[in-house]
Parts: structure tokens; C-alpha cells; sequence
């Protein structure tokens, strides 16, 4: 390991750069993915399922496919790796990144779109660019799943409802021969405008000492 | 003629004040008294009731005035009121009433105090808490000492008058008037409608320094009355701060729980649930008082604590109740409170230096703003969402002062403190300041530095759905960090709170509910008033049979009508009961299930649509039929008229697509009315007959042709003969 410090400092410096951390986050990000993969070097989905914490989240396979989702590493083509490198997983928790308190608007809009492109592609199951009612269904059923009484027909009921609702506001009246086909990224966009994702979808990255936190492992 | 009303009131308190000497005695006279004046008897109830009759009517007057209200927050024109009366009663020759300290603790700051914590919105608070523990413990100790200090210093520098006042009563007065005061914010913050976050931070701000202000205070009392001051002594206060605010929120979480508790058992004393709340919030804070504790936490904790069992767990008639309750009373009180202020001007003895005001004035400004900007310095570093200028601003400028500082020093003894008088005068010329001048300007300031206000609209249920997966979503993030942060304590708690608590202190099913569900029968409910309000021959078209996943609609409502409703239902609407398959009947696909409803969800849907109904008066079909209108007060229970309840509710229950299920004996009780087609759903019969068996005077022709469980119908007389 003492070899390649310079050689890491380096690698910090270029993810740091294209990730807006800071090299301390870098670093204990770094730390935090040796001690998931058990010093391997690339993070596979076990590694991520065997989080104790993470095994009551309701909607965790969600989250552990979003790492390994092509789209949200920049990459071109459609799909799902199978592991990932330090660098993907570092670039995929860039989307959880606070804003900087002074930053132009311009910037801040972008950095909204691409937490909401990230939370699009989190829905948008099999990739076609729209989520269906069916993804959706999915959605709500796992976020009701933490809840033993409840049936598949609620999820069901909400999730139409919801679909209805987004019909109503972002295509309103709709002939009577018209289908609705899905939410686009641009109408997720629009109904989600007054979230104030780029202030909401944040992590604290600042005290990350993973070696002394009891990690649930 | 409102200006001849107000004359007319203020003479006949007057006349209420001359009528003091009148002590007829009857038995001196030799023929039977058929008329006889009794005053002594009914002195203080009469002049109590007076009192506040002459409060509400002044807040009445006032929002008959548009443009005044707009310009002068209520606050002012109720001191400029007290001035009035204070002035009119001296002007008569009788000494005018001064705010009496016990009145004021005991019986006027209470409503308002539990009707701010019952109602807190917990979740910006909880986010927000570090900043505005910081704000209120070392903020209120900065003012407080710098006041202190730098008074002491003019104080010796002056000479004169001033040269008597000592160290610890000029740390006293700092710590008197330093504190933010809850009441004046309330009533300035209220009305410009800023941000939730700012508005928090000040609020949660004055609410929280009470802790640090009832320590000082007692402490430099103390000191002041024994005369020297040891380290031991110091040592002793930093931990009495400690003693008095976690012990204050800790007999509130107790009273909290128990009125919980409580709740849990009263689903046949529906009646008496809201008095429940109000006793064990009260006593919470009569218990801290006896110790010292910090009553003012010891209210909120209980509050915060009992409000979501209770509310799981009471009628929404209770729940209504509750909230106009509080709501009334403090309104009452807060403008009791500013008028007495301006009467208590008048009336009590003044000292005035114009050194020591003036110093006072400039001192507290100056201490605010240096507090506010350090402050912010420090809590920046470790917020996410930075506190920018406009906000630091904001918060500086909304730092008023109120009555609390006045009864505090009121309570004052004269012996230990020679200067009472003079300090009585500088905090009521604080107070003014801050009131008139700060109150009046913030709002154009608020204007111009285009400080964001408070969101107007109401959240979607799509809002909803991805806001609970944000939230499930920064914990998982949080997990795979290995990052113990806020998302990840908060689901602790809610886990916790869900397998432990709520089993405990929720009545029966309802400890199981999820949030999204009672969310999504708001969001119901939400729905049926919309298609009612909108003339629902409105265009509904039905979704195709055939495939399962494609929907269509086209709702024809207007948005401004759609948030009119939705603004009504948000903001009054409870969770109901749950039922797992509730929901089917609202499903908008072709193979929906029959459903078994229960009694308790449906009374609460009814009761829940009655309430909406006397705001929207209309019924969308046929007038001809002369639909009468319920009106809204609950209390108003003999003079219930009725609506149409069928149309109303079948239209929700049923978006679709069956035309072939209208229901025939519904279409006959209603007569002509006039229904959409295919709305009509077997189970939204049953719930109209629901509607029609509530009714108390039976207007509508025929609303009993449908069979329907007539248990309902003897619960809801029962409960109507109990009012």
C-alpha cells in the first residue's frame, strides 16, 4: 500500500475533481469501500447485501441496483455491471453530494436534475426512458412492504391514483381515445419541481471515520 | 356604527368601574325591592367577561378594517387599544388594572404556549434543532451577559441616578430582556408568512430560551437577595440550567404519555377526550412551575409527545374540538395580553431616564445582530442547508420581546432592586420598540429582500410517495457509508416507535397503519370533494376494461377550486382508520373487490365529508331539489341542515367503469338529482345511506329506502344528544 500512496494521492486528486469531494472525503470514502469489499477491489452486490442496517430498508434492492446501474455511472450503453470499481462507487454517491452554499443557479438546476435523473433511473426499471404503471406499482409495493397488512391492492390503488395525478398535471385533458403511456423524465421533472431535491438528497459526508463506527456488518 | 358599538363598550366599562361603590342594600328599604342592584356578587366574573368581551370584539374590528390590517400587525393596534382604555380609566379617576404576574403565568400564557407546541411542525424542528438549541441557550447567555455587562459599565460611567445600580442587577435586567419572547413572534410571524424554516428558527428560538431565562432570572435573583456571589454558586447555576430544562421536558414527556395513555381508553367518552388533552398539558405545566422547571418546555414536551397517539386514538369531533379550543384560547389570550400591556403602561409607576432607555434600545439591537451573525458563523460550518444573510437577517430582525419580559420584571421585589421602577420603564419602551417599529417594518422588509415565503400549495400524493422513498433512500445511503446521520437515528426511532410505542399507547388497529396509506385517504377524500365541487357531470371518462395497465381519465376541475378544497381538507383532515382492503373499491381497474367496510372508518369518513360539506354548499346536480346546507360548526349541533349526501359520495368511490351498477333504488331516493353516469358503485351506496341515516332533520325525501346497519344511526343521535 505504501507504494502506491503517490499513486493514490493521484487518484484522489482526478476523482476528487470529478466528483466535487473533497480529498478527506475521498479518502474515507476509501476506506469505507475496503472495509465493504474486506480489502477486494472491486464491490460486489453481496458486499452491499451484507449490511445489517441495510437488510431492513424496504426498498434496498432498489438501492443496491443503483449502483451498478450503467446510467448512473455516466456510461453509454444501457445495463447492469456486475461489480464495480472505487470509482463507480464514488461517482454514484457524488449524487448525494450537498450543494456548495454559493453557486450559480445555473448550477444548482443541474445538479437538480441530475439527483432527479438519478431517483428516474432508481423507478425506471427496464431502462425504456418511462416509468409504467407497473414500475410504479412496484414503488409503492415496496414502500408499503415494511407494513404487514397491507395487500397488493392497495399498492395497487395508490399507485393508479398516483398515475392519474400525474396525467392530470402534466398532460390534462386527454382525449378519449388516448392511452397514457408512462411518466417521461421530463413530467418526473415537472411534478417533482417543488421537492427541493438538491437540498433534500443529501448525505453529511463530513464524519465518516468508518474504522471506529460500529458498522452493522 | 362599529366606532358607536366600540364608544358604547367603553362606556359601559365605565359604568362597570363606577359601579364599584354601588352597594345597594336592599333590606333598608321599607317596600318589597322588586329590582335590586347586587354588584358585589358577580364583580369578577363580570369584569373578567368584559374584559375579554371587549378583547374579541377589538380583533373583530380590527379585520373589518382591510387596509389597517394590512400595514399594522394586530399586535400594535391591541397596545394602542390598551393605551386607550388605560388612559379613559385614569382619565375617570380609577387606577387601571396592571397585568398581574399570576394572572399572566398562570392563566394567559398557557393556552398560547401549548396551542404553539401541540400544533409544532415536528419535522422542520427536528432538522433544525441544533441551530436552534444554539440560538436559544447561547444566544439568550450572549444577550444576556453583554447587556448586562456593558449596562453595568454605562451605568458607571454615567453617574447620577444610575450609579446605584450594581453588577447583578443590571446582569438581571440583561436577562430579562434579552430573552425572545414566544407570544410577540407569534403574533408578528403569523402574519407574513415567511419560510418554514426561518419561521421555526425563531419560533423554536423563543419557545426554548425559556429554560435559560427562568435559570438566570431565579439565579440572579437569588444572588441579589443573599448579596455575594461564591464559584460555587456559578457552578450550582450552570447545573440548575440543566435541571430545569431536561426535568421541564421530562414531566412534560410524562404527562404526555399519560395522557396518551388515557386516550387510549376513551372510544366510549367521546365527549370528554379534548378535556383530557387540556388538563394534562395544564397540570404538565402547573407541575414544573412547583419546581421551578421550566414550564413552558414542560408544555411543549407534552404536546409534541401526546399529539400523535392522541390523535390516533380520538374522534375527529376531538380532534376538531382541540384545535378550535386552542386556537381560541389563544387568541384570546394573546390579545388580552397586548391589551393589558398597554393598560398596565398607563397604570404603572415610571421612572424614566433617558440614558438607560435609550442605551437599553441600542443595546439590544446591537447584542442581537453580533449574536446572530457569530452564531450563524459557527452553525454554518455544520448545517447543509447554509443560513444565508437575508435569513441571518431575518432572524436578527425577528427577535421581539413581549410580555413575558414585563410580568418578569414585574415580579421583581422592589427591596432587592431600588431601580425597578426605571427598569420596568426601559422594558416597556423595549417592548414597544421592538412591537411597533420591528413588527410594523418587517413586512416590507420582508417584501424587499424577497425572502422566500411560505409554500403555498399543497403536496401531491406523488410529492408524498417520493418523499417517503428520499427518506428511505438517504438512510440506505447512509447505511452503506457506515455514516450514523440523521436519516438513520430517525428510522431508529420510528422503528422503535412502531414495534414498542405505539402498540402501548394506539387503541386497536391503528398502531399498524403506514403513513403513505392514511396519506393516500386523505388524498380520497381530497378527490370525492374535488368531483363534487366540480359540477362532477364534469367529463369523467371511463378507463378502457380491458387492458390492465393503461388508465385514462380526464378531470374538468378548475385548479383555483381544486386548491381551495384541498387547502380546507389538508389542513383539517385526520387519519382514518385503516383496512387492508379497503382500497379496492378505489381502484380504478375493472376487477374491483367487494368490500366489507367497517363501521368505524365509515363513521369517520361521514363525519369527515360533513364537516367538508358546509364549505361546499352546492350540490353539483339538480337544485331544483333544494339541497339545504350543512353548516360548518360542529358545535352548531341542532341546527344541522342536510345535503346531499348520496351524490356526493358515491361520486369518489367510484371512478368507473361499470355504467351497468348504478344503483337503481339510489337513483329513486334521490329523486331528480341528476347522477354521472357509471359512478354509481354498490359500496358507494352504502356509503350515501351512511350520509342519509346521519342526517338529524330529515329534509330530504326518501333517504331511507336503502337498508343500511342502523347502528350507525343510534351512535351518531347518541353522540349529538350528548352535546
Amino acid at each position: 500500500m505504501g507504494a502506491s500512496q503517490s499513486g493514490g494521492v493521484h487518484m484522489y486528486q482526478d476523482l476528487a475533481d470529478k466528483t466535487g469531494f473533497s480529498i478527506e472525503q475521498i479518502k474515507n470514502l476509501h476506506n469505507r469501500f475496503k472495509y465493504l469489499t474486506q480489502d477486494e477491489d472491486t464491490l460486489r452486490r453481496e458486499h452491499l447485501e451484507d449490511i445489517n442496517n441495510l437488510a431492513l430498508n424496504p426498498i434496498r434492492r432498489q438501492i443496491i441496483e443503483a449502483f451498478f446501474d450503467t446510467r448512473n455511472l455516466g456510461q453509454k450503453e444501457k445495463g447492469c455491471l456486475q461489480e464495480i470499481g472505487f470509482e463507480e462507487f464514488v461517482t454514484v454517491l457524488a449524487f448525494f453530494r450537498p450543494p456548495k452554499p454559493h453557486i450559480a443557479e445555473e448550477e444548482k438546476k443541474n445538479m437538480k436534475k441530475e439527483k432527479l435523473r438519478f431517483l428516474f433511473n432508481m423507478h425506471d426499471t427496464d431502462n425504456d426512458g418511462v416509468i409504467t404503471l407497473d414500475e410504479y406499482r412496484r414503488v409503492v409495493e415496496e414502500l408499503l412492504s415494511s407494513s404487514e397488512t397491507i395487500g397488493a391492492e392497495t399498492a395497487k390503488a395508490i399507485s393508479d391514483a398516483a398515475m392519474l395525478e400525474v396525467a392530470s398535471v402534466t398532460v390534462g385533458q386527454m382525449g378519449p381515445d388516448e392511452f397514457y403511456e408512462g411518466i417521461t423524465f421530463e413530467q418526473f421533472m415537472q411534478i417533482l419541481k417543488d421537492i427541493e431535491i438538491e437540498t433534500k438528497m443529501n448525505v453529511h459526508f463530513w464524519n465518516l471515520d468508518t474504522r471506529t463506527i460500529q458498522c452493522g456488518k | 356604527m362599529r366606532m358607536r358599538m366600540k364608544m358604547l363598550l367603553l362606556l359601559f366599562c365605565c359604568g362597570v368601574v363606577f359601579c364599584d361603590q354601588n352597594h345597594s342594600d336592599p333590606r333598608d328599604q321599607r317596600v318589597f325591592p322588586v329590582i335590586s342592584i347586587n354588584y358585589d356578587y358577580i364583580q369578577m366574573p363580570f369584569e373578567v367577561s368584559l374584559w375579554i368581551l371587549l378583547a374579541s370584539l377589538m380583533k373583530l374590528g380590527f379585520h373589518l378594517i382591510p387596509r389597517l390590517s394590512g400595514i399594522v400587525p394586530e399586535s400594535c393596534l391591541l397596545i394602542v387599544v390598551g393605551l386607550l382604555v388605560g388612559g379613559l380609566i385614569r382619565v375617570l379617576g380609577e387606577k387601571p388594572p396592571v397585568l398581574d404576574s399570576q394572572l399572566f403565568f398562570l392563566c394567559l400564557l398557557p393556552p398560547i404556549i401549548l396551542d404553539a407546541g401541540y400544533f409544532l411542525p415536528i419535522q422542520p424542528f427536528s432538522e433544525n434543532a441544533g441551530t436552534i438549541l444554539m440560538f436559544a441557550v447561547v444566544g439568550t447567555l450572549w444577550n444576556a451577559f453583554f447587556m448586562g455587562v456593558v449596562l453595568y459599565g454605562v451605568c458607571r460611567l454615567d453617574g447620577g441616578r444610575l450609579a446605584s445600580v450594581d453588577l447583578l442587577s443590571c446582569l438581571l435586567f440583561g436577562s430579562i430582556v434579552s430573552a425572545v419572547d414566544p407570544v410577540a413572534v407569534l403574533a408578528v410571524f403569523e402574519e407574513i408568512h415567511i419560510n418554514e424554516l426561518l419561521h421555526i428558527l425563531v419560533f423554536g428560538e423563543s419557545l426554548l430560551n425559556d429554560a435559560v431565562t427562568v435559570v438566570l432570572y431565579h439565579l440572579f435573583e437569588e444572588f441579589a437577595h443573599v448579596g455575594e456571589v461564591s464559584a460555587v454558586d456559578v457552578f450550582l447555576g450552570v447545573v440548575c440550567f440543566f435541571v430545569v430544562s431536561l426535568g421541564g421536558i421530562m414531566v412534560g414527556g410524562v404527562y404526555g404519555v399519560l395522557a396518551a395513555f388515557t386516550s387510549r381508553f376513551t372510544s366510549h367518552t367521546r365527549v370528554i377526550e379534548p378535556l383530557f388533552v387540556f388538563l394534562y398539558s395544564y397540570m404538565a405545566y402547573l407541575s414544573a412551575e412547583v419546581f421551578h422547571l421550566s414550564g413552558i418546555m414542560a408544555l411543549i414536551a407534552c404536546g409534541v409527545v401526546m399529539r400523535p397517539y392522541v390523535e390516533a386514538n380520538i374522534s375527529h369531533k376531538s380532534y376538531t374540538t382541540i384545535k378550535y379550543f386552542l386556537k381560541m384560547w389563544s387568541s384570546v389570550s394573546e390579545t388580552l395580553i397586548f391589551i393589558f400591556l398597554g393598560v398596565s403602561t398607563v397604570a404603572g409607576p415610571h421612572a424614566w431616564n433617558w440614558t438607560f432607555v435609550t442605551i437599553t434600545i441600542v443595546l439590544c439591537l446591537l447584542s442581537r445582530v453580533l449574536g446572530v451573525i457569530g452564531l450563524t458563523y459557527i452553525i454554518n460550518k455544520y448545517r447543509m442547508v447554509k443560513l444565508s444573510g437575508k435569513d441571518q437577517f431575518i432572524v436578527a430582525y425577528g427577535g421581539l420581546r413581549g410580555a413575558i419580559a414585563f410580568s418578569l420584571a414585574f415580579l421583581l421585589s422592589s427591596d432587592d432592586f431600588a431601580m425597578k421602577d426605571m427598569f420596568l420603564t426601559a422594558i416597556i419602551t423595549v417592548i414597544f420598540f421592538t412591537v411597533f417599529v420591528q413588527g410594523m417594518t418587517i413586512r416590507p422588509l420582508v417584501d424587499l429582500l424577497a425572502v422566500k415565503k411560505k409554500k403555498q400549495s399543497k403536496t401531491s400524493i406523488n410529492e408524498e410517495i417520493h418523499t417517503q422513498f428520499l427518506e428511505l433512500l438517504l438512510t440506505g445511503i447512509e447505511d452503506v457509508c457506515g455514516h450514523y446521520g440523521h436519516h438513520h437515528w430517525r428510522d431508529k426511532l420510528n422503528r422503535f416507535n412502531k414495534r414498542y410505542i405505539k402498540r402501548c399507547l394506539i387503541a386497536g388497529e391503528r398502531s399498524q397503519e403506514p403513513q403513505l396509506i392514511s396519506f393516500y385517504n386523505k388524498m380520497e377524500l381530497e378527490q370525492a370533494m374535488m368531483l363534487l365541487e366540480s359540477n362532477s357531470s364534469a367529463s369523467l371518462s371511463t378507463a378502457s376494461t380491458v387492458p390492465q395497465q393503461r388508465s385514462r381519465r380526464t378531470l374538468n376541475i378548475s385548479k383555483e377550486r381544486e386548491e381551495e378544497i384541498r387547502k380546507i381538507l389538508r389542513a383539517n383532515l385526520q387519519k382514518t382508520q385503516q383496512r387492508l382492503r379497503s382500497y379496492s373499491r378505489h381502484t380504478l381497474m375493472p376487477d374491483a373487490e367487494e368490500d366489507d367496510w367497517s363501521e368505524t372508518r365509515l363513521r369517520k369518513q361521514r363525519v369527515e365529508m360533513e364537516r367538508r360539506m358546509s364549505h361546499f354548499l352546492t350540490v353539483p346536480a339538480n337544485r331544483s331539489e333544494s339541497p339545504a346546507v350543512r353548516r360548518g360548526r360542529f358545535e352548531s349541533d341542532s341546527q344541522v341542515h342536510t345535503v346531499r349526501p348520496s351524490v356526493l359520495v358515491s361520486v369518489p368511490v367510484s371512478l368507473p367503469d361499470d355504467p351497468e351498477e348504478a344503483d337503481g333504488s339510489t337513483q329513486s331516493r334521490n329523486g331528480g338529482a341528476q347522477k354521472p353516469d357509471g359512478l354509481q358503485d354498490s359500496r358507494g351506496r352504502k356509503l350515501s345511506v351512511k350520509f342519509a341515516l346521519d342526517v338529524e332533520e330529515q329534509k330530504l325525501p326518501r333517504c331511507l329506502s336503502d337498508p343500511g346497519p342502523n347502528n350507525l344511526l343510534e351512535e351518531e343521535e347518541l353522540f349529538y344528544q350528548k352535546d
